[in-house]
């Protein structure tokens, strides 16, 4: 009867988005008369942060200050279209959409400052603090309020832009069956320390150690926040997590949270994360995002650390008390691999 | 059915409703005098969600009978910041990320208040303790814990009671 320690290693390649039918996001943007920016979305804000960052794209697109951006995701009904938040592509996605809307926004309100500075608008740029200038002589300036407020009452313009992401459909080569899916991977690998309890079968996660190559982290507190609660529910989903605990009976299943297995606070893991940041290149601003990458390579690594610690190989989730007992008894006994 | 009147005080101010026979304190939060932050999750006492301060008490609003709160005081996280000022908690909790989708976030915040007004010095296991009632979906429970362990330092807590 005794503890055995148990390591366990996953990488994994992860396609961002996908490609059934082009996978496309729109984007609408507009300004008030005041010179404030509405971005609206069908792309909803589970708590990931796309908000957050479609207001930072919008806003460095735009060239204005953050607080001058809103991103409305009210509403499916009313906004322009997005496949939905899902298969880790709202940042890569909707952020390109994003751009494109912004991109056309802007040159609006350039056009709309030139004609009130009487100056050429590819000579002006903005200050990303609400001001819009000629470039190399900035007393010749007007503020983005002051542009934006012009075309609406005097010039007759909206300032506003449409922008949609959209990879084309990759058709499968008849040929070779050649298909290219996926435009953007993001890469992980985590190193999962476990102890295995050979008389109750219970596993606890010790320690998480993890890298995350994620393209450019365009928030990178959000990145960090997602990949802690991603990986809690990797745990979770390794050793906690199922609808069908019990058998033969489906009635013994759990129906409520006190039945329905979760790490709690007391169980949660340490988790030490490196973030590589390699831009990709058809990324919004290099970004591709974490998403579902998050939880993902922990559910191999407890497995693979089981293993490790004492020699059964579970190939079946969650990894229960019920099943590490079995197969130690299967074996005859634990069998530690060793540390390799 | 019958309805009886019920009053209390809800953060500072008081409430007069009626209530009708069995109905929860959650429910008449929400519906009867229209304060939505305490959230419905499960219904049975299980996630936490629904948790408010009756007279300091953290309780599941969700298992309370409304009638039982007759004249007492109830705290929500509406109650919570003063003016544009947020509680520490909530500042914490902003500046540790700790909420996603937030659902949980309310419930946290009042039983990390019920903590640390009976114990201004918590450590990591009675801050662990506290909220091991209260299911997060999201955070992964570290950031609220650290939000609720750098709350307790910070030196405005006191004067907020
Ligand atoms: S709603 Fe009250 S505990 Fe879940
Ligand atoms: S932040 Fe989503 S449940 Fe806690």
């Amino acid at each position: 009867m005794a503890l055995h320690r148990g390591r366990g290693f996953a990488a994994i390649n992860y396609p961002i988005g996908m490609n059934l039918g082009g996978d496309p996001s729109q984007a609408l943007v507009h300004s008030n008369p005041g010179g404030k920016f509405m971005v609206a979305l069908s792309s909803i804000d589970l708590g990931q942060g796309m908000k957050s960052v479609t207001r930072q794209i919008a806003a460095e697109t735009l060239g204005v200050p953050v607080e001058d951006v809103y991103v409305d995701t009210a509403d499916s009904d009313t906004g322009p279209h997005c496949m939905g938040s899902f298969a880790s592509r709202g940042t890569h996605r909707v952020g390109n959409a994003v751009i494109e809307a912004a991109k056309e926004a802007r040159s609006v309100m350039l056009e709309a400052a030139a004609e009130e500075l009487e100056v050429d608008p590819a000579d002006l740029v903005t200050d990303g603090k609400g001001n819009i200038h000629v470039k190399g002589a900035p007393s010749r300036s007007i503020s983005t309020a002051e542009a934006c407020g012009a075309a609406q009452f005097k010039q007759g313009r909206t300032v506003s832009g449409r922008g949609i992401f959209l990879i084309p459909l990759s058709e499968v080569d008849p040929e070779t069956g050649e298909q290219t899916p996926v435009s953007c991977f993001a890469h992980a690998a985590m190193i999962v320390d476990v102890e295995v309890d050979d008389e109750t079968g219970e596993v606890s996660v010790l320690e998480m150690n993890s890298a995350y190559e994620l393209g450019r982290a365009l928030n990178p507190r959000l990145v960090e926040q997602q990949l802690v609660g991603g990986a809690w529910m990797g745990m979770s989903h390794a050793a906690w997590e199922t609808t069908e605990p019990y058998y033969p009976d489906r009635d013994h299943g759990p129906i409520d949270f006190n039945g329905y297995l979760m790490p709690g606070p007391g169980d949660i893991a340490k988790h030490n994360i490196a973030i590589l940041e390699r831009p990709a290149p058809d990324g919004p601003y290099g970004g591709k995002g974490p998403g579902e990458m998050c939880a993902n390579p922990v559910l191999p690594a407890v497995v693979n650390a089981v293993f490790n610690a004492v020699g059964v190989r579970i190939d079946e989730l969650p990894v229960t008390p019920e099943k590490v007992l079995r197969g130690i008894r299967a074996n005859g006994g634990a069998q530690p691999q060793g540390r390799r | 059915m019958a309805r009886k009147p019920l009053q209390f005080h809800l953060n500072g101010s008081e409430k007069a409703v009626f209530v009708e026979d069995g109905q929860n304190l959650l429910d008449v939060l929400r519906r009867g005098v229209g304060d939505l932050t305490p959230k419905y999750g499960c219904g049975q006492g299980a996630c936490g969600t629904c948790t408010v301060l009756i007279d300091g008490e953290p309780h599941l609003s969700c298992l309370t009978l409304a009638e039982t709160v007759e004249g007492r005081q109830i705290t929500t996280t509406a109650g919570l910041a003063q003016g544009a000022d947020l509680h520490p908690l909530q500042k914490a909790f902003m500046d540790n990320f700790a909420a996603q989708c937030g659902y949980c976030t309310p419930g946290m915040l009042l039983a990390a208040k019920a903590l640390l007004d009976r114990n201004p010095n918590p450590s990591r296991e009675d801050v662990v303790e506290a909220i091991s009632g209260n299911i997060c979906r999201c955070t992964g429970y570290e950031p609220i814990i650290d939000a609720i362990l750098e709350a307790a330092k910070s030196r405005g807590f006191r004067q907020f009671g």
